[in-house]
């Protein structure tokens, strides 16, 4: 029997992937883009777990919200990432310099 | 039923549908050559929502099932935030219109950025904390990106997307935590499951949702977008980040300890004493080495809102009117010093480097003078009203039982007083170099010294300030 431990565990696992993503590559920044959107869905996944586990619909209620706020958001994150490309001619995390920190 | 709760909604809803009109009027009649008009009217619509929310009903109301929440607290911080970006958008229209970047776009993503704030301010459940969070910084990222073909502005915007995106996911998980281990999204209902104490699981909620908050105010140790970002976006741009943004994200901050997690002070109150103290000493130490004025304001809004989040770390109600008080002066001050920082330039091109005030004094007096008293006051030196802010915080620090963050804050405060006379001493006592001009428009001139004189006879009262934050606080913590 699956119960919410092992769904939590998943997304958990998930989230971590995310966020490891996030800070070790040093190849692309589309594979960041990849990363912030494994985030979320991995807090999608947790959201429906818990609404199945509490009979309550509010959980995934938040997972329409999360899942429309997502693509809005990579749509501006590429977006941005176009503009960044056609003034620095590249998109790698490595020539995100011009400003130290 | 739902007219009625519309109807809380009204200033929210205003602003929301001017700015999708105002965007469809752009695009479909005169593009950009409608901006100076647009920025006025969207500044003018702002500053009449805060007159109308200021004088509007008092009490708390909540529309849909509590779920927003129009109560003195949110009416507060609403005033603010509106009156910061009207004064932003007003100080920044010269410099953008000279720079060839004054986009249409521009106040109408200022005006929405200022929908999500006062949503934000305004939550009573996770949903709406998120909507409203989100449509805060994806018009933020947008307009930190506004100056489309250069480097250094979309190298702001990619890392300040990144980075919130990153903090979003993180508070996001932490309210997927909050309502499974609650029950429930509603504020009032997390209240009330966490009433015999926190479970680990909804312990865990309130970290993750707290590590996205101090994202959100640029506190230490999440606060390495700030600089980048501060330093690459256009100035006026860095102008609004400082302010509004940040005043909306501390209340927020306040509203979710306090309205979902009043019952457990003791929980999250040493979490928002470290972010205090790390916040301080980070901003105090490393503005130290910085030659560009973007990048020093940066790293003192860090330290500011170190200071800021000691008002909140107290957990008292007291605390959060110190917050309030504190948030309110350092938004008026921030006003003031981006005003002077706009106009600074050489032969028509942005001059951020400090060294370029070098005897400013010589030659702009009465600015030096103004820009003297803005320095000082951010620095809290006593008689000015910086110094009755970093008071207050102080004051709520100790009362609440941390004497410690109260002592490290004056430490800290001492140690962030260096960068800022730094500025006053180049301004006085430096040695001639080349020349910045600071060419004036008239309002931005009248926000200069207007910020300038609120810092000089503020001390009188605090232009009444003082009750109504009490009063604000007292509907947030019973």
């Amino acid at each position: 029997m699956i119960g919410l431990e092992h769904y939590l565990t998943v997304a958990g696992a998930l989230f971590v992937i995310g966020i490891f993503g996030l800070f070790l590559n040093r190849k692309n920044v589309i594979i960041l883009l990849m990363s912030i959107e494994l985030m979320l869905l991995a807090v999608n996944i947790n959201l429906v777990a818990f609404s199945w586990h509490l009979g309550d619909l509010t959980g995934q209620v938040f997972t329409l919200f999360v899942l429309t706020v997502a693509a809005a958001e990579a749509a501006i994150g590429l977006a941005i990432l176009v503009c960044f490309f056609r003034n620095r001619g590249s998109i790698s995390v490595e020539d995100v310099n011009v400003m130290k920190g | 039923m739902v007219a009625a709760d519309l109807q809380i909604l009204l200033p929210e809803i205003v602003l929301s549908v001017y700015a999708m009109i105002a965007l469809l009027a752009g695009v479909y009649t005169v593009k950009d050559r409608a901006a100076p008009m647009l920025v006025w009217a969207t500044a003018a619509l702002m500053a009449l929502l805060a007159f109308w929310i200021a004088t509007g009903p008092s009490g708390t109301e909540a529309a849909f099932d509590g779920a927003f929440v129009s109560d003195g607290f949110a009416r507060f911080s609403k005033v603010v935030i509106l009156l910061a970006a009207a004064a932003v958008l007003l100080i920044s229209q010269d410099y953008m219109a000279r720079r060839d970047i004054l986009r249409f776009e521009y106040p109408i993503l200022v005006g929405l950025a200022v929908v999500g704030m006062m949503v934000m301010v305004s939550a009573g459940d996770l949903i709406v904390l998120y909507m409203g969070l989100e449509l805060q910084s994806l018009a933020l990222y947008v307009v930190a990106t506004l100056r489309r073909d250069s480097v250094r502005s979309t190298e702001a915007g990619l890392k300040y997307f990144i980075l919130g995106a990153l903090s979003s996911g993180l508070l996001l998980y932490g309210a997927s935590l909050t309502y499974g281990y609650a029950g429930t999204t509603l504020f009032t209902g997390i209240v009330a499951a966490a009433e015999d104490g926190v479970s680990l699981g909804l312990l865990f909620g309130l970290v993750f949702l707290i590590t996205g908050f101090a994202f959100k105010v640029s506190a230490a140790p999440f606060h390495m977008w700030t600089p980048d970002v501060y330093e690459g976006a256009p100035t006026p741009v860095t102008a609004f980040l400082a302010t509004a943004p940040k005043m909306a994200a501390m209340a927020l901050f306040a509203r979710v300890v306090h309205d979902a997690f009043g019952g457990v002070v003791g929980d999250w109150q040493q979490i928002v004493a470290f972010l205090s103290v790390v916040s301080m000493f980070l901003g105090a130490i490393a503005a130290i080495g910085q030659r560009n004025i973007k990048r020093l304001m940066a790293y003192s809004s860090i330290a500011h809102m170190g200071f800021a989040l000691m008002g909140l770390a107290a957990g008292t109600a007291f605390g959060v009117q110190a917050m309030l008080v504190y948030m309110a002066i350092y938004v008026t001050m921030n006003v003031g010093t981006f005003a002077f920082i706009l106009s600074m330039e050489r032969d028509g091109k942005p001059v951020t480097e400090i060294d370029a005030l070098q005897m400013y004094s010589t030659r702009e007096p009465l600015k030096a003078l103004a820009m003297l008293i803005l320095m000082f006051s951010l620095a809290g030196v006593p008689p000015l009203v910086g110094f009755f802010g970093k008071l207050y915080v102080l004051r709520a620090a100790y009362e609440g039982g941390l004497a410690w963050l109260a002592v490290a804050g004056v430490i800290a405060s001492v140690i962030g007083a260096f960068y800022y006379l730094r500025i006053v001493y180049f301004m006085y006592f430096g040695e001639e170099r080349e020349a910045v001009e600071t060419r004036m428009p008239p309002v931005v001139w009248g926000a200069l010294m207007a910020s300038a004189g609120i810092m000089l006879f503020g001390v009188v009262n605090l232009f009444g300030i003082e009750p109504l934050a009490a009063a604000a606080a007292a509907t947030l913590v019973d």
